[in-house]
């Protein structure tokens, strides 16, 4: 067997990392313990934060070396969700993510800016009209892609961030019938936020429940949260590269998120 | 007693020497008797006579049955003298010390350390009390004036009066926090409180200044030790974790990872990234670094099925306290242990609970008292007393 | 069934008085320091280390060895052995077993011994670990040692008979006079009772001439029967009588007497003298108030007149009353538990011709007694002898 010859657009494009013409973007938060996790009421099971315990470094648990032991939840910091993720998804073959196909990882992206929304109403609902007005600037939301919404939440943190009241966390999110369109009309790869989950912060009390959650992993499609930087992606035309850990079984993992975009 | 003046910089700190700390075996009765804030000496089942010092075998009868029991602990003070010279290092530092012959009415003749103010001829009442190095010791407290000698320098030895000292307790985000938090300031501590977490909302304690401190995150404690931990002299770990459940019935090890983060795991990190420092500073002047305190659930003692992880998780802190007990020394570790709070994870549980402002105020008469375990509330009382019984036999009650 | 009456002494006689000049600080051994003094009684004998067949010793810095340790370490093969571990009375007790022994032809020649080093720190480590009652009871309370321990019982002695310091300072004057004359001693300066009034505190209310000093030394002397004494052509005294006690008036609350007052009439009824024929006396001395209590409690003033006795008499070795003629511990030193057999040993001296420093004018009849041991809080041993010249 001969080995594959590379297509001249993948010399083409790596020709365009080197030189620069295509600029990568980090979409990640830094992996720290205080960053925070999605807060559930104390009686139900909870999301461990990030920790991280030093091995060693350089002294006498190991002369030459630094190395840590870290643990934390799959839904810790920068996360993927699976469909195995949310009842809804727990019947799809390959819905973990060690048996996600691996093409799955890197796939196109739009980005849906509500950031001047969600600045005068922490509990912005991205809607169906606002992705109907989204499509008649940028033409439709292609299948196959990422749907990111910016919402500049990512330049809080701490308090800000969570941004939790009495009745819960206000953070922005979409309403049921935004992602039925999105997954049944759109038939988008997944949705992402910058949020703690894909759902906002009072989303408890839509119906259903959760709707990012129940309908995107319902039809077998994938969430990203906690993600930064969406301010600098185009509206149209980056790639995201996002393969989460193989944890056997996995409902999600911490990882890192790359955009790719022409500069 | 005038605030502690701040330390001037260019001295060396006073080593924390400990005094002599060897005793046999059985004088350790006194040591037990001085760690729970009794008075015990041992009696002859035979004949009854009190003995002093610790015996084996009765001196009056020769019986070998000598039980630690409470006795009248009045006497009269007939010598004293003040040492000006001694032997040993700890108490070089700290002569003059008074000490004197005490003649019990119960009996035996007891060499005991003195206040300032009692005299040869005065009616007084002996206390047993922990030395700076654990060990119980004979205290001579004259009987007219039963108030309060926090501020004699004696005693200082022997209690750890929060007033003037400053304290960290760990966790504000529980009514016991902040009710400790409260007590410490009304008795005249300095106040930081711990809080995990701040993303979350918090009620801050007025007076009291409010840190990030997450004992299940080392980076957080590592902060905490830098900033703080050269400064405190009482560190007391609220850390609570109150979750129901058996064993069976939870299924998962999930809640009692946290349990165990929160009792076991979490107590060590701050004792490891606080506890040298700590240490160091048991002798730095008038308010040296003294106590560390837990609050424990008195189920550490033997488990409560029904809370069953969570009862495991409050042995290993037990066993946790003992090990620091023996490091940290001479600091000492003083444990609260507790029954069932009045809160909202013992919503189903019958009365009497015990109340976070009834708590805290039994852990700053502990450290008043100098005592090493305090059973706050009937129910921890109880247990307690079952315990010292039989411990079996408390165990199967228990698992009724 | 009557009391037997006690056996006496008949025949038996003490001789070769040793002493091995005291040391502050030593870097050698017990073992040397005994050796040295073993050594020196033989010489002083004409003995070889093969003509003694009973050896007895006393000492609290051997470490981990006795008696029987010491004989392979000196070479000696004795018939009769004995390890006294009672301090301050070990050579009384000594004595009295040796003098028994020779009586009853178990030894011929008993060399009675003891000795100690002293190091820097060795103080503080014998007092760590003194007794069970000292570990758990005493020492914690302070670290004071022997001063805190006798300052409690001088000042309960000080309320109850009404005795002031100058009392105190009286019989320690008067003994730094006698140590003047003695080469040995540790205190070679005169000693007024202004100086000692003026003393630094040490454990109130005993200041810093009420306490001995610590240091290495050794003291020895020999047991026999008179004609063995005779024909090694060696001077000696005879033992008249003996007392010993133990854990005396434990009902007590503290104490303000020793055993001494329980035998003493059998201690005098044994010798056939009474108080006023003791020539002088030779106490046990570690502070000076259990010499106050030794003169009340071996008849020598009633109980609590103590302080009137030392008022109304010299206690010099020129005096009327002659004490420690040599100095006693509190000028010469205290040499562990030679301490005891200081004052038997200069007795010895007095009543053979053979002093070293200051003498009794014509002393017939000496007394020498011993007090050690301050297991809690009181000394549980006590014991007294009375020695007479020979002829």
């Amino acid at each position: 067997m001969s080995s594959p010859t590379p297509t001249s657009s993948l010399a083409d494009f790596a020709a365009d990392l080197v030189s620069g013409r295509i600029t990568v973007i980090d979409l990640t938060q830094t992996l720290s313990a205080d960053f925070p996790t999605i807060a559930l009421p104390p009686e139900f099971g909870q999301c461990a934060p990030f920790r991280l315990e030093e091995i060693s470094r350089y002294d006498a648990r190991g002369p030459a070396w630094y190395w840590n032991n870290f643990s934390c939840g799959e839904h810790t910091g920068t996360h993927y969700d699976a469909p195995i993720h949310w009842v809804s998804g727990k019947d799809f073959p390959n819905n973990t993510v060690d048996t996600i196909p691996a093409d799955k990882f890197i796939a196109p992206a739009v980005v849906i800016d509500c950031s001047r929304e969600t600045a005068a109403n922490h509990d912005f609902v991205l809607t169906r009209s606002v992705l109907e007005a989204w499509e008649a600037a940028h033409g439709p939301i292609p299948a196959g892609c990422w749907v990111l919404l910016r919402t500049d939440w990512s330049k809080r943190s701490g308090a800000a961030y969570a941004n939790m009241k009495e009745d819960g966390a206000h953070t922005p999110g979409p309403d049921p019938e935004a992602v039925r369109f999105l997954v049944e009309e759109r038939d988008v790869l997944g949705f992402g936020t910058e949020t703690i989950g894909t759902d906002a912060g009072q989303a408890h009390h839509f119906t259903p429940p959760y709707p990012a959650h129940f309908y995107m992993h319902g039809k077998g499609r994938y969430g990203l949260q906690c993600l930064s930087n969406l301010d600098k992606l185009p509206a149209t035309g980056a790639v995201i590269v996002s393969p989460p850990l193989k944890i056997q079984g996995g409902s999600g993992s911490p990882l890192r998120v790359l955009a790719l975009v022409a500069s | 007693m005038i605030p502690p003046k701040r330390k001037n910089p260019l001295l060396r700190t006073r080593a924390a020497l400990q005094p002599p700390a060897a005793r046999s075996r059985t004088a350790l009765g006194i040591t037990a008797a001085a760690a729970r804030g009794g008075f015990a000496l041992q009696v002859c089942a035979a004949c009854q006579a009190v003995q002093y010092p610790p015996r084996e075998i009765c001196g009056t009868c020769l019986h070998d049955g000598l039980a630690w029991r409470a006795v009248p602990p009045e006497g009269t003070l007939i010598a004293a003298t003040t040492i000006r010279v001694t032997a040993d290092p700890y108490f070089r530092e700290r002569t003059p010390w008074r000490t004197g012959m005490v003649a019990m009415d119960a009996g035996p003749a007891v060499i005991a350390h003195l206040p300032a103010g009692v005299a040869q001829g005065d009616r007084v009442r002996l206390a047993q009390k922990l030395d700076r190095a654990g060990q119980g010791a004979m205290v001579a407290l004259p009987l007219a004036q039963p108030g309060d000698l926090l501020d004699d320098p004696m005693m200082r030895e022997m209690t750890c009066d929060p007033k003037d000292r400053r304290v960290l307790v760990t966790d504000g985000r529980h009514a016991v926090g902040q009710d400790v938090a409260r007590a410490m300031l009304a008795a005249g501590a300095r106040v930081w409180l711990g809080v995990a977490e701040t993303w979350r909302p918090f009620a801050a304690v007025e007076g009291a200044e409010t840190i990030e401190l997450d004992l299940t995150d080392a980076d957080s404690v590592h902060r905490c030790a830098a900033s703080h931990g050269g400064r405190l002299e009482i560190v007391v770990n609220t850390g609570l974790h109150t979750r129901p459940g058996g064993i069976l019935e939870r299924g998962d090890l999930t809640t009692a990872r946290v349990e165990m983060e929160a009792a076991y795991f979490g107590p060590m990190r701050l004792a490891q990234a606080i506890g040298p420092a700590l240490r160091a500073r048991a002798a730095d002047g008038t308010h040296p670094a003294c106590a560390w305190v837990n609050v424990l659930s008195v189920y550490a003692l033997a488990n409560l099925p029904s809370w069953g992880a969570y009862s495991a998780s409050q042995s290993a802190a037990l066993s946790l306290s003992q090990a620091l007990r023996a490091d940290l020394r001479p600091i000492r570790v003083v444990n609260a242990l507790i029954g069932p709070l009045d809160d909202e994870w013992h919503q189903a549980v019958p009365p009497p609970k015990l109340a976070p402002a009834a708590l805290a105020s039994a852990i700053v008469k502990a450290l008043r008292d100098g005592v090493e375990e305090v059973a706050v509330g009937d129910v921890a009382q109880d247990i307690l007393a079952r315990f010292r019984d039989d411990p079996k036999i408390l165990e199967r009650e228990l698992a009724s | 069934m009557t009391k037997p009456t006690r056996r006496g002494y008949d025949g038996i006689v003490v001789a070769a008085p040793t002493t091995i000049p005291y040391e502050r600080y030593s870097i050698h051994g017990a073992q040397r320091w005994i050796g040295q003094a073993l050594a020196a009684a033989l010489k002083r004998a004409g003995l070889r280390p093969a003509d003694l067949d009973g050896f007895c010793c006393s000492s609290f810095s051997l470490g981990l060895d006795t008696a029987i340790g010491l004989t392979q370490h000196f070479g000696i093969s004795p018939r009769w052995l004995d390890h006294i571990p009672m301090g301050g009375a070990s050579a009384i007790v000594a004595l009295r077993r040796a003098a028994r022994a020779v009586q009853a032809g178990d030894a011929d020649i008993v060399a009675c011994v003891a000795g100690d080093t002293n190091h820097p720190d060795s103080f503080r480590q014998q007092l760590t670990g003194f007794s069970r009652f000292s570990t758990d009871a005493v020492y914690p309370y302070g670290a004071g040692g022997p001063n805190m321990s006798f300052a409690l019982l001088t000042d309960a002695y000080m309320r109850t008979y009404g005795a002031t310091r100058e009392d105190f300072g009286r019989i320690c004057v008067s003994q730094r006079t006698n140590a003047l004359s003695t080469p040995h001693a540790l205190m070679k300066r005169p000693l007024t009772m202004a100086q000692y009034l003026a003393a630094r505190p040490i454990a109130d209310p005993v200041a810093l001439f009420d306490c001995v000093m610590p240091c290495a030394g050794a003291e020895a002397f020999l047991v026999m029967r008179d004609d063995t004494a005779r024909a090694l052509n060696l001077p000696s005294a005879r033992l008249l009588s003996t007392i010993e006690r133990h854990n005396a008036f434990a009902a007590d609350p503290i104490q303000l007497r020793g055993g001494w007052a329980v035998d003493r009439d059998e201690l005098y009824g044994m010798a056939g003298v009474a108080p006023a024929d003791i020539d002088l006396l030779e106490t046990y001395d570690d502070y000076p108030v259990i010499v106050m209590m030794q003169f009340e409690d071996l008849g020598f003033c009633a109980k609590g007149e103590g302080p009137a006795f030392v008022r109304a008499h010299d206690l010099t070795a020129r005096g009327d009353f002659p004490h420690n003629t040599s100095g006693g511990q509190l000028s010469v030193g205290q040499a562990g538990a030679a301490g005891g057999h200081l004052g038997l040993v200069e007795a010895i001296r007095q009543l053979t011709g053979e002093t070293l420093g200051a003498k009794v004018a014509d002393a017939k009849v000496a007394m020498a007694s011993g007090f050690g041991m301050i297991n809690y809080d009181r000394g549980l041993c006590s014991g007294a002898a009375i020695l007479g010249v020979d002829g």
